[in-house]
């Protein structure tokens, strides 16, 4: 029943396909899919957390001081945050 | 002890179901099945099993419910027909790929269109390549053995696989007939307690029903066809179990009167009962005609076809569906494809029939060996025949 | 093998009939079937519903087309529905009518046995409603003594519960009225 990255053959397949350590997605990180970065102008913010809410990702986290941080390991660079932000905080920056 | 009682068979079914103790039994009432749910409901409302009866508002919610269920580490049952086993079709192979082992009864029935609620096979047949593990019963007491031995076949660690029990519609389900009924405590002797291998359960978190990339998706399918094929083995094993405690015999193809024939009949379901007094009647008339009952349809029991056959100079496939635009019906079809290249391989004869309920006969079968018996001298110009169908 | 048909309406209990007799028969160790023409539930419409009883394992599952028995629950039926197609020439017709057994084999022109009870008027002293299938069964085991008339109770009891002694005795009473000719 032990979790394997990827079964070689199909007898290492585990039965019905289960997955048995919780919360394994986190080891996909999805940062690479982005092509366009959320960047925040921490002056127009109100920490009302919108961005915090809509992120499909999940990948919004609050820091100390109360602003909002995306962490780029799984950001996707979807811009949904930035779509959401009525204050204007946020702005979607290309990558490379 | 076991008790020898009258009873309507579908109401015998739901009776089977409760001597197994079931945790949960959700299903949605669809003619000819309905007396299995309803009865069932009468059980648990009654107080006599602990169980919830889910009452659910379509056949696809049924199966879901006790997919759910199923995953929670519940034994559960379901029972539907024809549009309801349709309704169901998208959760079915994913309760089998899950490795759930939920048993459900198919009071088997055609499938519209025109409406007929009487018996065929066509709502099995569109399922069976869904990874379930499929018996066909040809009587009352074999439902009764079936239901029993079900969930013991499909817990089984080495199974956990689903399984439907096929019993035709009003030809089995409506019929008042004596069975034999083993005690509470015979049934437990029997049936161990249910231990699932893995529960969706907060304590020990697992995922069920994950993404599988195409990198796996190969290995996922072989993995279940295996788990499927293997399964052959624990059904053989639990049927020489019951053989044991209870004295009835199960085979995957039940052979009577097979000695010396020249032409075999094969049926699936009620019709191989009417069948053996067709085979009484031509061996009366030293006609040496055979007969063969499928009782195992999934995992299809190749080399005891195999065996069964050997000798044999024509065998007429009795199907009781027909596979539109195809080259036979699908019990045929099956047959001819585990049959090729064989050596001494019979001259294979398709006959469709029974189809929406239209009787069948022990006269009709009789004709059909009369018929079949030619065709080793005399190829039939159809590849399958609808029997007794009007027009030429 | 006996093969018994039974004629009543949809309602009037001829899927009760063959239960209770096929019930009878397998508790005294016989074997038996009992089945309703297959199909939806129809209320008044005309309906048929089967017996077969033997000492041997039934095999067959097929309809039943040449009967040795027929019984009608209701006489509207006669005429209405051909309820001797296929009985046998010495075969056995029960009817439910006031009609003399002699007049109603007469007039149907029919060569084997036929015997009739008033089951209606039993039923409505019995029970209150001119429901005949329990009455009918009284007279069909008068007539073909194919079980005994104490193999019934238990089947009654189990299926009407606090009214299975009154349809026990519009049973004994058509078993006793019964006439044959």
């Amino acid at each position: 029943m032990t979790n394997k990255k990827r079964p070689e053959t199909w007898q290492e397949v585990n039965l019905g396909c289960m997955v048995f350590s919780p919360g394994n997605a986190s080891e996909y990180h999805t940062g690479s899919w982005r092509d366009r970065r959320p960047v925040y102008d921490n002056s127009k913010c109100i920490k009302c957390g919108i961005c915090y809410i809509f992120c499909p990702e999940g990948c919004i986290s609050q820091d100390a001081d109360g602003y909002f941080v995306a962490d780029l390991d799984y950001c996707k660079g979807c811009g949904i945050c930035a779509h959401e932000c009525w204050p204007g905080a946020i702005t979607m920056l290309q990558e490379g | 002890m076991t008790r020898r009682t009258g009873m309507e068979i579908a109401f015998a079914a739901a009776e089977a179901v409760a001597l197994c103790k079931p945790d949960v039994v959700a299903a949605y009432p669809i003619t000819p099945n309905t007396h299995i749910p309803e009865h069932l409901s009468d059980i648990v409302a009654d107080g006599r099993i602990d169980a919830d009866f889910i009452c659910v508002e379509s056949e696809h919610s049924a199966l879901s419910a006790c997919c759910g269920a199923s995953a929670a580490g519940a034994r559960t049952f379901t029972a539907t027909s024809s549009q309801g086993l349709l309704f169901m079709a998208e959760v079915m192979p994913i309760v089998s790929a899950m490795r759930l082992p939920v048993v459900m009864a198919i009071g088997n029935r055609a499938l519209s269109a025109p409406i007929n609620i009487w018996n065929d096979h066509s709502d099995i047949m569109s399922q069976r390549d869904t990874g379930w593990i499929s018996v066909f019963a040809s009587n009352g007491q074999e439902v009764v053995d079936m239901v029993i031995q079900g969930f013991k076949i499909a817990e089984h660690r080495d199974v956990l696989l689903p399984l439907n029990i096929n019993l035709d519609g009003f030809q089995l389900t409506h019929v008042v007939e004596p069975m034999l009924f083993p005690d509470q405590e015979e049934v437990e002797r029997f049936l161990p307690e249910y231990k699932p291998y893995a529960t969706v359960h907060p304590d020990r978190v697992v995922s069920m029903g994950t993404l599988g990339m195409p990198e796996i998706f190969n290995e996922a399918m072989k993995a279940k066809d295996m788990g499927l094929i293997n399964s052959k083995k624990v059904i053989l094993e639990v049927w020489r179990e019951w053989e044991e405690q209870f004295g009835r015999k199960h085979e995957p193809i039940e052979a009577y009167r097979t000695e010396g024939a020249n032409v075999l009949l094969l049926t699936v379901g009620s019709m191989g009962e009417t069948a053996e007094v067709a085979i009484d009647e031509l061996r009366d008339r030293k006609m040496p005609a055979g007969l063969l009952k499928l009782k195992l349809w999934r995992p299809f029991p190749l080399e005891e076809l195999r065996k069964a056959v050997k000798g044999a100079k024509v065998l007429a496939v009795m199907d009781r569906a027909v596979s539109c635009g195809g080259s036979a019906g699908p019990v045929c079809a099956e047959v001819k494809s585990a049959l090729y290249g064989e050596p001494g391989c019979p001259v294979i004869v398709n006959y469709i029939i029974g189809l929406g309920g239209r009787d069948v006969t022990a006269e009709d079968f009789i004709q059909i060996v009369e018929k079949a018996a030619k065709a080793d001298k005399e190829k039939p110009k159809e590849a399958y025949e609808i029997y007794g169908v009007r027009g030429s | 093998m006996l093969e018994i048909r039974w004629h009543g309406r949809g309602g009037q209990g001829a899927v009760t009939s063959v239960e209770m007799l096929a019930l009878a028969a397998i508790g005294e160790g016989k074997h038996a079937q009992g089945f309703p023409s297959f199909g939806p539930e129809r209320k008044g419409a005309p309906v048929a519903a089967f017996n077969r009883i033997d000492d041997k394992r039934i095999k067959v599952r097929s309809h039943i087309y040449t009967p040795d028995v027929v019984v009608v629950l209701d006489s509207s039926l006669v005429g209405l529905v051909d309820v001797t197609e296929g009985l046998k020439d010495d075969g056995i017709l029960i009817v439910n009518t006031a009609k003399a057994a002699k007049q109603l084999k007469e007039e149907m022109n029919f060569k084997g046995t036929v015997a009739t009870v008033d089951a209606t008027r039993i039923a409505r002293d019995e029970l209150g409603v001119p429901i005949t299938n329990t009455t009918m069964l009284g007279a069909l085991i008068k007539v073909l003594k194919v079980v005994k008339l104490d193999s019934v109770e238990a089947p009654l009891e189990h299926k009407f519960g606090r009214i299975a002694q009154k349809n026990m005795a519009a049973l004994k009473r058509a078993y006793e009225e019964v006439k044959i000719s």
